[in-house]
């Protein structure tokens, strides 16, 4: 399909969430109220490490007002010994995760739940829960939980055969590394550290439950995926998936933290409880303390070449943090860092590691931005040795059809050149840059890549014909991306009506067929595939009732500009029927009119980035400031370009805060130190320039509408091309983030 | 479940009356930008509140004669910067002030409140300080005043007694050739605390410095008047060696913790570093170089 050729596709319609959202109309999870509403509280482990004696709840449950108390004991019981997954995620660390079970593991794990008829109430209740702690050690950092004689957080954990807080080990392999190394003429070896980093979204984990009397149970709550939100209740709960209505509230944010619960499970067992609907909002303090944050890392990478820049080894060794249960996104980094380039010889050894610090939840491309803060950050210096343009050294390397990754994967039609040639090409790129423009000032020019993998996966449409010839379209995907006007627009080209025609809602789990989490840069590209193939279904049906009508074979009806047409040897006979004048005779033509598709999506091609960003330093206070950012990437398709843009613009600013302002601070007693928007430190409007994105469109072959996804791949290169920005500016190279002011100003003067 | 009695006093003497009775259960409230935050936090839980907003000698800006000022305790931000001659008088005090939040902020807090919250990074105080400004203080005993560095008693303690009110600010009449300016050091550009802040007030004769303040923010348990950092100004014509010795004045007066939001070294460095830059600021308003 040619951009040439689309009305809708491509264009900047009106976003359908926009009205509601600015006006605060919208409903997010904690604007849910019921008649006969109680409110449910959680208390939270005091300490960072310690064994669980006892818990008694019986003040709790005498204090008037109080409906009802739970501990783990009333969620269902998952034993160390046994794996039950969910997609990435196990059953066994979320139910322990979601309330403490034989310890508590970090200072604000959950470790019993009120409810009330009051958030006060339930609040007080929670202080009156005495709790009997066996305090143990704990540790929060890698180097404290990988170091010998460090606190084991999980008895069950072996590493070489010995009792340790790595819980698996990941290794992906390619060629003969030693061979490779042997072969270089130059190599780097450089190690790094990255602190854990939260997505930022701004609406905090809320729920609304209710669980009637005949064990029907209706959850509505935001999440990036209902039914994400059902299974895992189901499986904590021990309910039937059949009992359970999962409705998606409008989110507000995600960025892959919310593709795990928190509390619905404990809202539905409260609620089966005491028979009452209940309600449960975090705060911002307990969103920050006790939701997961994307991994810290330590990461040493290797990278051998020749001198005329050839790459003929790369190795990568990476610990990941996890937090308290095992499940740290190892993968990112061991797949991800080298695969944009073709090396033959690749070890990637990735670990996952435990400490006294809440569980990780996933964050935009999960693991690959740290994992490509290390490799690119020694391929610019790499190029700098070999007194090589460092776009030049990467096309030199680039990936290409047929190039073998370490993961696994043997590429098709890559585009990652595209992405580092339009940057080359790009005004930017060579706009002068006076490195010292004033007193105490310094600027610097870096760049970098990146590589997110992609995906497609479970996604079911639903597309019907109004009675009065307009359309709806429902998808299982919640919205956090803009995917609703992505749908919109195919929707009203493929059916060649106007865009105002088509509504696009998002169903619930009782509404519509099965869909996998809105994640991994996956929901443009799967729902457009279903949506697709359900407006080809409509469209035969409507050629089918035209057929019928003129009495001629549907094979001579023709579908075009929201009309039916007679064609071939029966052009002309008839005046054309128009998406309107077949839905007034749907009933006595047939039925209803309307299709669904529900389906496995596969052909999703890895995205590539190539960011170029300018930095200004103030020597003397160490803040650097971001001036110029272009990033360029290849999505194959922009179905609405404004949320392409939106998707690389959030992607870089979330990428600029990891770089220089972001971390989790923790202080001596294991608890969290900066757990608001106050002391952690995000970007803020006046802290980024306007980000130009450089939107590719290479369609990829495979999607109907040459869609790749967008989503992830932004924050892959920002925090390399940062890091060597400011080296290009000051001749100091830093080998960790964030990359704060008394930091800049200490390496400044070390 | 805890009830919070909401009083809005029109007099002063209504308003002390009320403080002095509540017996320390009750809180009062100019922009409400610390109080809220501290109340939705817990951290405080008043039993009643009291709105000093509707008492006009509080929400008043009057310019006296000489040129010096009067600034209502609860004056709010914008309501400063819209007055006509303020910000002409005293750029940097407005300036600071001004830093406080955002532009929804700025519609409520109030210099009042932030002397008052106690905290040493609050960005108006060290303006104030080096402004030279007196703070006006009633109570059930009287009127009395301070000058602004003597107000502070500790991160989030001040010197009022039990049933005390801040009044306001008078600010001295400006003589020709004064300026003044305030700088801070925040990690990001907008919406952050002072991990430093400078405030300076210079007059200037014939190019020799002949009045100098010097306020210090965010670097020790209060805010900081730098005596040796004016003295090392006065008298000079604000030579390098001059501003270094004010900038060596303010390093060594630095008294700061380490913390989540700055080291020691950090902090002391920067204090240096922002006392030339705001020397330099407040010389060019004062028309000097
Ligand atoms: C989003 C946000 C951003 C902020 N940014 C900054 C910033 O950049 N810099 C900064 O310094 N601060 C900042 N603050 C803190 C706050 O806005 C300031 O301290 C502000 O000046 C407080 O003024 P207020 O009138 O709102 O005080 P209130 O909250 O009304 O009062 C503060 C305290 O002082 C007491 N009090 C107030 N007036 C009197 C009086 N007349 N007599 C006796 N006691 C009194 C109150 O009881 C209370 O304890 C920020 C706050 C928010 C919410």
């Amino acid at each position: 399909m040619d951009a040439i050729d689309n009305k809708w596709i491509g264009s900047r319609t009106i976003r359908p969430d926009g009205a509601d959202k600015v006006t605060g109309r919208a409903g997010y999870s904690a604007d849910n109220a019921m008649p006969g509403m109680i409110w449910a509280r959680i208390l939270r482990s005091p300490h960072p490490h310690a064994n669980i004696r006892s818990i008694n709840t019986a003040k709790a449950a005498a204090l008037p007002g109080v409906k009802a108390v739970i501990t783990a004991a009333d969620l269902v019981e998952f034993p160390l010994d046994k794996p039950v997954m969910l997609g990435i995620q196990d059953m066994r660390w979320m139910s322990r995760n979601i309330l403490a079970r034989e310890k508590v593991l970090f200072h604000g794990h959950p470790v019993a739940a009120v409810a009330a008829i009051s958030e006060e109430i339930a609040d007080a209740a929670c202080r009156l829960i005495e709790v009997e702690y066996e305090v143990l050690p704990h540790a929060i950092e890698i180097e404290d939980a990988i170091a010998p004689g460090a606190p084991i957080l999980h008895d069950f954990i072996r590493h070489e055969g010995a009792s340790s807080n790595i819980a698996s080990t990941m290794v992906n392999k390619l060629g003969d590394i030693e061979a490779g190394f042997a072969a270089a003429d130059i190599i780097i070896e450089r190690s790094f550290t990255t602190r854990p980093v939260h997505q930022g979204y701004l609406e905090p984990q809320a729920c609304t439950v209710s669980c009637t009397a005949d064990g029907k149970v209706t959850i509505w709550s935001s999440s990036q995926g209902q039914f994400m939100v059902r299974a895992m209740t189901s499986l904590l709960t021990g309910i039937p998936q059949s009992s359970i209505r999962a409705i998606p509230a409008e989110i507000g944010g995600g960025f892959g933290a919310k593709t795990i619960v928190y509390l619905e499970p404990i809202a539905v067992v409260l609620s089966r409880k005491t028979g009452r609907p209940v309600k449960m909002v975090m705060n911002r303090d307990e969103v920050f303390r006790a939701t997961g944050p994307t991994s810290g890392s330590m990461s040493t990478v290797k990278i051998g070449a020749k001198k005329d820049g050839t790459i003929v080894a790369a190795q990568g060794t990476f610990y990941i943090q996890a937090g308290c249960l095992p499940g740290g996104p190892v993968r990112g980094p061991v797949g991800c860092s080298f695969a944009p380039y073709e090396i033959a010889n690749v070890l990637s050894v990735g670990y996952d590691v435990v400490s006294n610090r809440s569980k990780v939840a996933a964050y935009r491309a999960p693991g690959a931005p740290l994992g490509a803060y290390a490799a690119e950050s020694v391929i610019d210096e790499l190029a700098e040795a070999l007194k090589i343009d460092p776009l030049e050294l990467r096309l030199k390397n680039t990936a290409r059809k047929g190039t073998k990754a370490a993961y696994g994967a043997t590429f098709g039609d890559v585009t990652f050149k595209e992405t580092i040639e339009a940057i080359k090409h790009h005004p930017h790129y060579s706009a002068p840059l006076d490195h010292a423009p004033a007193e105490g000032v310094r600027r610097g020019r870096g760049v970098a890549s990146g590589f997110w993998y992609n995906a497609g996966g479970e996604s079911s449409a639903q597309l019907n014909i109004t009675e009065d010839g307009n359309v709806t379209v429902t998808t299982g995907h919640p919205d956090v991306g803009g995917s609703r006007a992505s749908i919109a627009n195919v929707a009203a080209e493929l059916l060649g009506i106007d865009h105002s025609r088509v509504s696009v809602l998002i169903g619930d789990t009782a509404s519509i067929g099965f869909s996998n989490l809105t994640g991994g840069s996956r929901v443009t590209f799967a729902s457009a595939i279903v949506v697709t193939q359900s407006a080809e279904k409509v469209i035969t049906q409507l050629r089918e009732r035209a057929a019928k009508i003129w009495k001629i074979d549907p094979e001579a009806v023709a579908w075009a500009n929201g009309e039916a047409f007679p064609a071939g040897a029966n052009a002309g006979q008839f005046p054309p029927l128009s998406l309107k004048e077949l839905a007034a005779k749907a009933n006595e033509m047939g039925g209803p009119i309307g299709a669904g598709t529900q389906l496995t999506t596969t052909g999703a091609d890895p995205g590539f980035a190539t960011h170029v960003v300018d930095v200004e330093v103030d020597i003397e206070l160490g803040i650097v400031r971001v001036l110029r950012y272009t990033a360029a990437q290849d999505v194959g398709r922009a179905l609405h370009p404004s949320y392409v843009e939106g998707q690389i613009q959030g992607g870089v600013v979330q990428g600029i805060g990891w770089a220089l302002s972001e971390e989790y601070l923790y202080d001596k007693q294991g608890r969290l130190d900066n757990a608001s928007f106050l002391d952690y430190r995000m970007p803020v409007c006046s802290d980024v320039p306007m980000i130009e994105p450089v939107v590719l469109e290479l369609p990829n072959p495979k999607h109907p509408q040459g869609v790749r996804g967008a989503g992830e791949a932004p924050l892959v290169p920002p925090l390399a091309a940062i890091s060597n920005a400011i080296y290009d500016a000051l001749g100091k190279r830093f080998y960790s983030l964030p990359m704060s002011p008394p930091k800049v100003l200490a390496v400044l003067e070390g | 479940m805890t009830d919070i009695r909401f009083l809005t006093p029109h007099t002063l003497d209504e308003a002390i009356g009320a403080f002095a009775a509540a017996q320390g259960s009750a809180r009062i409230l100019a922009g409400g930008t610390d109080l809220l935050v501290q109340m939705r936090n817990g951290v405080v839980r008043p039993g009643a509140i009291i709105d000093i907003k509707g008492i006009a000698e509080l929400t008043g800006i009057t310019e006296a004669a000489d040129g010096g000022f009067f600034v209502g305790a609860a004056v709010s931000g914008a309501a400063l910067a819209e007055h006509r001659h303020f910000g002409k008088a005293w750029p940097g005090v407005l300036e600071a002030i001004n830093l406080i939040g955002s532009t929804q902020v700025q519609g409520r807090a109030s210099a009042g409140g932030n002397l008052c919250n106690g905290s040493p990074a609050g960005d108006s105080v060290p303006a104030m300080v080096a402004a030279g400004a007196i703070v006006i203080i009633q109570g059930p005993n009287g009127r009395r005043q301070l000058p602004v560095e003597a107000f502070p008693a500790g991160p989030g303690r001040t010197n009022l007694t039990p049933g005390e009110i801040v009044v306001g600010f008078t600010l001295p009449p400006r003589p020709a050739g004064s300026g003044d300016a305030y700088l801070r050091m925040i990690p990001r550009t907008e919406m952050d605390i002072a991990v430093v802040g400078v405030g300076v007030s210079l007059t200037l004769a014939n190019g020799v410095v002949t009045a100098a303040r010097v306020g210090l923010g965010a670097v020790a348990p209060t805010v900081l008047l730098v005596a040796d950092a004016g003295a090392a100004l006065i008298g000079s014509t604000l030579d390098a060696a001059s501003v270094e010795a004010a900038a060596a004045a303010c390093r060594a007066a630095c008294k700061p913790i380490d913390d989540k939001r700055g080291t020691i070294v950090y902090r002391t460095k920067v204090a240096g570093v922002l006392l030339r830059r705001t020397v330099a600021i407040a010389a060019e308003r004062a028309g000097g170089k």
